[in-house]
């Protein structure tokens, strides 16, 4: 094997340079200099984020377990833009409540580690690799919910994620291991020619999907969501809710559309109920939340709801959409979470009510929370809009017309308890409103992006013309 | 390979402590003992892998291979389970799912 063509995984191994400079950087660095990791390592991911952006060449390693190409490269490119925003938002919390905790390096060191198991999980080629990047991906997310160890609600919460997502690995493990028994390989490439539609074959892939459904909280597996994010730290909730679900997302979506194929006529009623679930239980519950956490929560099921309308198209347009909306969602989702973050660190204020009377005050970080949910809800001049018309229209193409219906229905219900919160925001007046405060630079930053992206990703084409483009790899 | 016994029997017994382990995750009152059953679920599936790799496909090592990997990756899950649940009793003298829940809905 030549030595060039490690640089396949130039991704991974520039992650994992960067833990390990970390991890020297904290041993070497003098007690009251602790405060400057949080700008290193910023600064180090983002030249890693930048240096991602580079070309790289279709190919597959170790006998095919791990494999990249256009799409996949592209989706690490969102995550780490992704992570990038997170970390740029959540930099004044680490520098106030948890370097001066002594436990800053920690933080970066698991949250990376979490990142490179996610780039493993879509990159992986065979089952094995799949699952050691699924379990890299969890742990580190759970020990970092967990990470507020003051804090009972963040153990709580801690604790709940890691045995739910415990049981859901161990659920896709039985799956996998039916799949194995039928097609006597842990390889795609080998699965995919073996693989029929028999009564095992079918029970394996309900309990993987199931697996996996945990991950992406699909509603008979949500219970954790709305219970973890209210108690984790609010940057771990929203990597959950962005970064983790959209991994999951797309290495479910390349699985169904290539390795599970052959069932596709299992998997469609599957995904349909579950679909219709999701998005009503998802909305119908946001509506009766009062903290912004939670709410949240809810609404990010609902979306995971919407993004099962592409996946179940099983096309080139379905595969395109997902991931176009999936980027989207990372924009939109983060600048609302990184409004949170900004009230939350300067005001210690989670409720809806509290909002109250935010725009007299706070102009700028109203009209930024404004954008994000018209987003997610979808009001057409911002991104949200064109991401859900392409789902829709993924879905109605095979058919489903039905099913477009039914999700029609649920963007008016979330566009009311959307609403909500923005009347809160401009409408109502408050006795005791958040006072006027300005945020650092690394937060103003952040939300800056989050806000670009927001306003040009929907209206910038030809992106969506290159998502599709690329998506061709695994409908040959 | 045990003489006289053959694969449907062992599948059987796999399925047998997969399905305890999944009654016992949600009906436990105690977080040891969730932990206990995830673990069951987790062994239900080394098994079956064990089995299937020395049953039906003698010839390759693969499942054998994934089942060392799952006995691995779950002492690290049960570590870190354990890690948190020893931090949540500091604060609150008890690892009953009823005294820790505060967040509900």
């Amino acid at each position: 094997m030549n030595i060039d063509s490690l640089l396949v995984m130039r991704q991974e191994i520039s992650l994992l340079a960067i833990i390990l400079l970390l991890l020297v950087a904290e041993i070497f660095m003098a007690k009251n200099k602790k405060h400057s990791i949080v700008h290193l390592a910023i600064f180090l991911f983002g030249v890693h984020t930048l240096v991602g952006f580079l070309p790289l060449t279709e190919n597959s390693l170790f006998g095919g377990m791990f494999r990249t190409n256009g799409l996949i490269h592209f989706f690490k490119n969102v995550l780490n833009i992704g992570v990038l925003i997170l970390l740029l938002q959540s930099a004044d919390w680490l520098q106030e409540k948890i370097v001066s905790q002594n436990k800053g390096t920690e933080f970066f060191v698991l949250l990376f580690s979490s990142l490179l198991g996610m780039y493993f999980m879509i990159s992986s080629g065979d089952f094995l690799m799949f699952y050691l990047g699924l379990e890299l991906s969890t742990l580190p997310v759970a020990a970092l919910a967990a990470y507020e160890t003051a804090n009972r609600k963040s153990s709580e919460a801690g604790i709940k994620l890691i045995l739910s997502s415990a049981l859901a690995s161990g659920v896709s493990l039985f799956g996998i291991s039916m799949l194995y028994a039928t097609s006597g390989s842990i390889y795609f490439a080998d699965v995919i020619e073996l693989i029929t539609a028999t009564q095992l074959t079918s029970l394996g892939a309900i309990l993987f999907f199931a697996g996996l459904a945990f991950k992406i909280s699909l509603v008979p597996f949500h219970f954790w969501t709305a219970d973890v994010y209210q108690g984790a730290p609010i940057s771990i909730a929203s990597y959950l809710s962005v970064i983790s679900k959209g991994a999951a997302v797309f290495i479910l979506m390349i699985l169904l559309f290539t390795v599970l194929k052959p069932l596709i006529h299992v998997w469609e009623n599957m995904i349909y109920v579950v679909a219709v679930a999701t998005m009503f239980i998802g909305n119908l519950f946001a509506l009766r939340q009062q903290n912004m956490k939670r709410f949240l929560a809810f609404s990010s099921i609902a979306q995971a709801g919407f993004i099962l309308l592409g996946l179940i198209a099983g096309t080139q347009l379905g595969m395109a959409t997902v991931v176009y909306f999936v980027l989207i969602y990372v924009f939109s989702n983060l600048a609302a979470f990184g409004v949170v973050q900004a009230i939350s660190l300067q005001t210690g204020k989670e409720h809806i009510k509290d909002y109250e009377g935010l725009y007299r005050t706070n102009p700028n970080l109203s009209l930024v929370m404004m954008l994000a949910l018209f987003s997610l809800a979808g009001i057409p001049p911002v991104a949200g809009f064109f991401g859900k018309f392409f789902l829709f229209t993924a879905a109605a193409s095979e058919g489903y017309y039905f099913l477009v219906f039914l999700a029609v229905v649920n963007v008016t219900i979330s566009l009311y308890y959307y609403l909500l919160v923005v009347r809160a925001m401009f409408l109502r007046k408050s006795d005791t409103p958040i006072p006027f405060f300005k945020n650092k630079i690394y937060m103003r930053i952040g939300l800056i992006i989050t806000v670009i992206g927001i306003l040009i990703l929907g209206l910038y084409s030809p992106l969506y013309d290159h998502i599709y483009e690329l998506s061709g790899n695994f409908n040959r | 390979m045990i003489p006289g016994i053959s694969i449907y029997e062992l599948l059987t017994v796999t399925s047998i402590l997969f399905f305890i382990g999944v009654y016992g995750f949600i009906t436990r009152k105690n977080l040891i003992s969730i932990l206990i059953s995830v673990e069951l679920i987790l062994n239900a599936s080394v098994i079956n892998f064990v089995v299937i790799n020395k049953y039906m496909y003698p010839d390759m090592l693969q499942g054998v291979l994934f089942s060392i990997f799952i006995i691995a990756v779950a002492a690290a899950e049960t570590a870190l389970a354990v890690s948190i649940i020893i931090n949540l009793y500091r604060q609150i003298n008890s690892v009953e799912v009823k005294d820790i829940e505060t967040m509900k809905y």
